[in-house]
């Protein structure tokens, strides 16, 4: 059953990212993004880890995406035209994805013996919410790094607004 | 049934109550529409549809007819796929939610809860994902249209959609905290102990979430008096004015799908689901089917009241202006829904 929906979803997860870049709107792409984050969030919930993939769906389909849409609504962006591409993408950009793939795929079968037990909380059934972990963890022992980012982010939030006012 | 597997009854069952529930509440979108439109006319002292049926009570069926019957029109400008997907979304995105609340008490069949689709531990964080993804019907729905005034509509709507998610969001934290859960049964479960007394919205003292939660759905469902995204007297019909025939229908569908969501949302949260009112005041009478349908009475009962409301809503309060209703949301609305959460856990903090 999850391999099943793995293999889905896997599927429709690299066909969404394939068609973000060959998609010459703008807006095509925006959703084929938030396909992928659809896919990767049911991937997230078959691993067990149901809050992140709420979370997932929540902040960055529901919230991040819909703020990527609404510019490329507001701006209203063309399509792009094809081009056949600098000589600097193809002489460092192809060998590039070759060494962090090689790379990506060193280190996962490397650690294969690691990764291959990661569970988050009781996955499907009822025993341990992971949300319960997961605050337990947030705000016992990670408190100082959850409070300096939340003031981060707050920062970026003012930035934001300073740069946005009008001059007087 | 014992030649079955035990996944095969599970299957069975569960298709069974996935057909009854989808029915079930299409049947109900499509009298809500009716409900308003009587409601509607008393409150404007007319009649209302009175002419097909006895009391009218066949309008929805005529008004369904009337839409499967019509051209459906499609402009040429329109960007084609994304014009036919928007619809699918925003209707799809309504009806999903549905799935998560239960609507009696806990009552199994062969070991397969049969008053609810499917019972998720954070099911109150899906309604809210389905609900943000919703979004995207209306957006897009206005943006391939091609039309500025269905472009505008539909960036008024997602723009609204947007701010209010975070109030309405917040709203739910102080029930919430009180459950200890995102399970809805667990949330309903905790309210049911004295019956009215225990209910979030008097027990609890979640008033101040409630209404927060209250105005924050109306705005969510784009209905008055936050309905700007389909202001006639500026924008035509806002984000669906390509929209024809059963297109048309399916962004209605949706919004009075939204409507139940949001009413069987706040029973839930607020009004202890489906449990009594009077708690055990009144000695349990008839059978284990009147006992296992009485709770569904109250829920619908609770849910009608809230429907109600809508249309009372809709019928008296005018319009917001467009800036008047993001100062709202963000100046009023979302302070004070933190400051509720505040309140709330340092309540809980000191006494539990």
């Amino acid at each position: 059953m999850q391999l099943v929906l793995f293999l889905i979803f896997a599927v429709l997860c690299v066909a969404g990212a394939l068609n973000l870049l060959f998609q010459r709107h703008p807006i095509n792409s925006a959703l084929s993004l938030v396909v992928v984050m659809m896919s990767l969030a049911v991937i997230y919930w078959t691993l067990g880890a149901e809050f992140l993939a709420a979370a997932q769906v929540i902040v960055y389909a529901g919230a991040v995406m819909v703020l990527f849409v609404f510019v490329v609504m507001l701006l209203n962006a063309g399509e792009e035209e094809r081009t056949t591409g600098s000589r600097a993408a193809y002489i460092a950009g192809i060998p590039g994805v070759a060494a962090i793939l090689a790379l990506l795929t060193y280190m996962f079968m490397h650690e294969r013996a690691a990764l291959g037990y990661a569970t988050l909380g009781g996955s499907l059934n009822h025993t341990t919410s992971n949300i319960t972990e997961i605050s337990r963890v947030l705000f016992t022992e990670l408190l100082l790094p959850f409070e300096v980012t939340s003031i981060l982010i707050l920062v970026a939030i003012l930035g934001a607004v300073v740069l946005a006012r009008k001059e007087q | 049934m014992n030649h079955l597997t035990p996944f095969q009854t599970y299957f069975l069952i569960t298709l069974l109550k996935l057909v009854v529930v989808l029915v079930l509440t299409l049947t109900a979108v499509a009298y809500t529409v009716l409900l308003e439109r009587k409601v509607l006319g008393r409150i404007q002292n007319r009649w209302g549809p009175s002419r097909v049926g006895p009391f009218g009570l066949l309008q929805p069926l005529a008004d369904g007819i009337k839409l499967f019957l019509k051209e459906d029109l499609m402009p040429l400008a329109v960007e084609r796929p994304l014009f036919v997907l928007a619809p699918v979304i925003a209707l799809g995105c309504a009806l999903i939610s549905i799935a998560v609340v239960p609507f009696g008490a806990l009552t199994t069949v062969k070991g397969v809860d049969i008053f609810q689709v499917s019972d998720i531990n954070i099911g109150l964080l899906v309604v809210l994902g389905i609900t943000s993804i919703g979004v995207y019907g209306i957006a897009l729905s206005g943006w391939s249209s091609n039309n500025k005034y269905s472009l505008l509509g539909s960036l008024r709507a997602t723009a609204q959609m947007i701010s209010y998610e975070l109030a309405l969001g917040l709203s739910l934290v102080g029930c919430v905290m009180r459950s200890q859960s995102l399970r809805l049964r667990d949330i309903v479960d905790s309210q049911s102990a004295h019956g009215m007394r225990s209910w979030n919205v008097i027990g609890g003292l979640q008033i101040v979430g409630f209404f927060i939660y209250l105005m924050a759905a109306y705005a969510e469902t784009n209905r008055a008096p936050f309905d700007l995204p389909e202001a006639e007297s500026e924008l035509v019909a806002g984000y669906h004015t390509e929209y024809s025939s059963m297109k048309f229908a399916m962004f209605f569908m949706a919004e009075y799908a939204n409507m139940i969501t949001v009413a069987c949302v706040a029973t839930l949260l607020f009004f202890g689901g489906a449990s009594s009112p009077f708690g055990h005041l009144i000695p349990d009478f008839g059978g284990a089917i009147v006992q296992a349908v009485l709770p569904i009475f109250w829920f619908v009962f609770k849910v009608l009241c809230f429907l109600f409301l809508y249309i009372w809503v809709r019928g008296t309060l005018p319009r917001f202006r467009y800036d008047q209703l993001m100062s709202f949301g963000w100046k009023f609305l979302l302070p004070l829904a933190m400051a509720n959460i505040l309140v709330t856990a340092l309540v809980l903090a000191i006494h539990g």
